[in-house]
């Protein structure tokens, strides 16, 4: 159909297009461009006012709507460890077993990587349900940390085990045959060498999970709570950042102002963490090509 | 994964059994007190803030990423790219935050009372636009240079190129990266429970309020007990089959792609 339509136009009609087509373009990038600053510019100038060192450590006030976010500082922080202490070992013992001891095409190795596509892809309050299901009610964690950092680890498992596996596979295939010819064992060799090779992925992977997950907040009104104190043991609720900044958007009146300020503080937390893992993943790649 | 899945069978079993899966479907009206299941005006919401947020952001994502690819000078296009990856990165609560404090009184202006189905439409658009054009960017760095060399060499304008050479070669990879972000945004919680208004109705237009299937599950599990609850798990179930179907239709064009 389209070469039909290039051939019945006239050369002028065709340059009419294209300025056409590149007028388009323009405009909509420039749209684009101009909603996501406006929606940054908003974000940054609603939460500054009210950012300060006292409001990183002090404990909510009247539900949120006066003082700080220390507590929920913390209840995030623990929240994450617990779901990077589950995920991690977890993870790596699964991307460990896909690139060194099956073979890629192998039918098992095929059907663990599907299914880590599909739970990749599962939404997050469906990963909310389960486990409030699995760790709240059936294990008896009841609303607790532990169990907000469980569902989470759950949750970024896939990533984890996509980054951990591609890490190890691009390790060179000549420090295996050198290994093997040192006579080193498979397990040592992957404990010297290989992991140590693949760490900076390793450690991108798992900063991209964490990333991910203080993001979250479907999954973990339902397992982790909504209590604002801080949390005295890991089977206490806890609430994180995120739910937070939706419970004082949504539930209290009066409460935009901290929102904002909290979603200023998630959102500079993120990039933090995610630029970390960027850099960390171009370094690694750098340093693949200059060793290559 | 097999975990998740039995525990949302185990859970939504009793809801299924007792009820009977025709309920949903067939009850007057969602009223879980009165013992009322019906989940399709919320299944319809969550189609049509999908579709429209698709509509959206179909567009707007592959023409940001010809811009950084085809049109932007080089260092536009580096700060262009980075903008995308960083509002890739945002949460979906601080989108909702935005949403309800920005983008609702302003369509409330137009037509009261501002939370509906347009202002999730817009919201999620936003959410799912870095994604497609995150895709669809990578999908045109494949396209072989060989192919543009061959396009330039025949003469042909920049859009002849972009519509005759590049974005069919790109296709498969454009069509993954937009059912990921459909299946995003149909598993999007927060940001459309803090901008749709929450009421389960059909909407008669945009600017009806209207209670997506996540949005339900969000706001009713805190209080839910018995049918109500395995009803509730139902409706995760269902979503996660309707996500599945989506996950292995990209699945399986990548692969067709791979034997390609």
């Amino acid at each position: 159909m389209p070469e039909v339509f290039m051939r019945l136009r006239t050369p002028s009609a065709r340059r009419v297009g294209n300025r056409l087509a590149a007028l388009v373009v323009w405009t909509a990038a420039a749209l684009v461009t101009g909603l996501f600053l406006w929606l940054l510019q908003d974000l940054a100038l609603g939460g500054i006012t009210r950012l300060s060192s006292t409001f990183l450590t002090a404990p909510p006030l009247d539900a949120g709507r006066g003082g700080g976010i220390g507590p929920i500082i913390v209840s995030t922080a623990l929240i994450l460890i617990v779901a990077g202490a589950a995920s991690v070992p977890l993870g790596l013992g699964t991307a460990v077993l896909l690139a060194e001891f099956t073979r890629r095409e192998s039918g098992f190795a095929g059907f663990v990587r599907l299914s880590l596509d599909i739970l990749a892809g599962v939404p997050s309050i469906v990963f909310g349900l389960f486990g409030n299901a699995f760790f709240s009610i059936y294990l008896g964690l009841g609303f607790s940390i532990l169990s907000g950092g469980l569902t989470l680890a759950c949750m970024v498992l896939p990533i984890l085990i996509r980054t951990a596996e591609e890490g190890l596979r691009s390790a060179p295939d000549d420090y295996r045959l050198a290994a093997a010819a040192l006579g080193l064992s498979r397990s040592a060799a992957l404990i010297y060498l290989l992991l140590p090779s693949a760490m900076p992925a390793l450690i991108a992977g798992w900063m991209l999970g964490t990333g991910r997950a203080a993001a979250e907040t479907a999954a973990l009104i339902f397992t982790s709570g909504y209590v604002d104190r801080m949390p005295g043991s890991l089977f206490d609720s806890g609430r994180a950042l995120s739910v937070h900044i939706y419970d004082l958007t949504m539930n209290v009146a009066g409460g935009d102002a901290n929102a904002r300020s909290s979603a200023l503080v998630l959102v500079l937390l993120l990039l933090l963490i995610n630029g970390s893992a960027m850099s960390l993943a171009k370094r690694w790649r750098n340093a693949r090509i200059l060793a290559a | 994964m097999f975990l998740v899945l039995a525990f949302l069978v185990t859970e939504s079993w009793p809801a299924l059994s007792e009820l009977g899966a025709a309920r949903f479907f067939g009850d007057p009206s969602w009223h879980p007190a009165e013992g009322k299941y019906k989940f399709t005006p919320m299944l319809a919401a969550t189609g049509y803030c999908t579709l429209g947020a698709l509509l959206l952001a179909v567009p707007g994502g592959i023409a940001a990423a010809l811009f950084s690819r085809y049109y932007a000078p080089a260092f536009l296009a580096g700060l262009f790219r980075r903008l995308i990856e960083l509002m890739a990165g945002i949460p979906s609560v601080v989108y909702g935050l935005w949403g309800l404090t920005a983008l609702v009184p302003l369509i409330g202006r137009l037509a009261p009372p501002g939370a509906s189905l347009l202002a999730g439409m817009v919201i999620l658009a936003l959410m799912i636009l870095p994604t497609i054009a995150l895709t669809a960017d990578a999908a045109f760095a494949a396209v072989p240079q060989a192919y543009l060399h061959g396009a330039a060499a025949l003469g042909l304008s920049r859009w002849g190129m972009i519509s005759g050479v590049v974005v069919p070669a790109a296709r498969p990879g454009i069509a993954g990266g937009i059912l990921l972000a459909a299946a995003r945004a149909m598993g999007e919680t927060m940001a459309v429970l803090m901008v749709c208004g929450n009421v389960a109705q059909y909407p008669r237009s945009v600017f009806d309020p209207v209670r997506t299937l996540t949005a339900n599950i969000a706001l009713e599990m805190a209080y839910a007990l018995d049918s109500h609850r395995a009803a509730l798990f139902v409706s995760g179930l269902a979503l996660m089959v309707l996500v599945l179907v989506m996950v292995g239709a990209a699945e399986l064009g990548a692969h067709g792609r791979e034997h390609a």
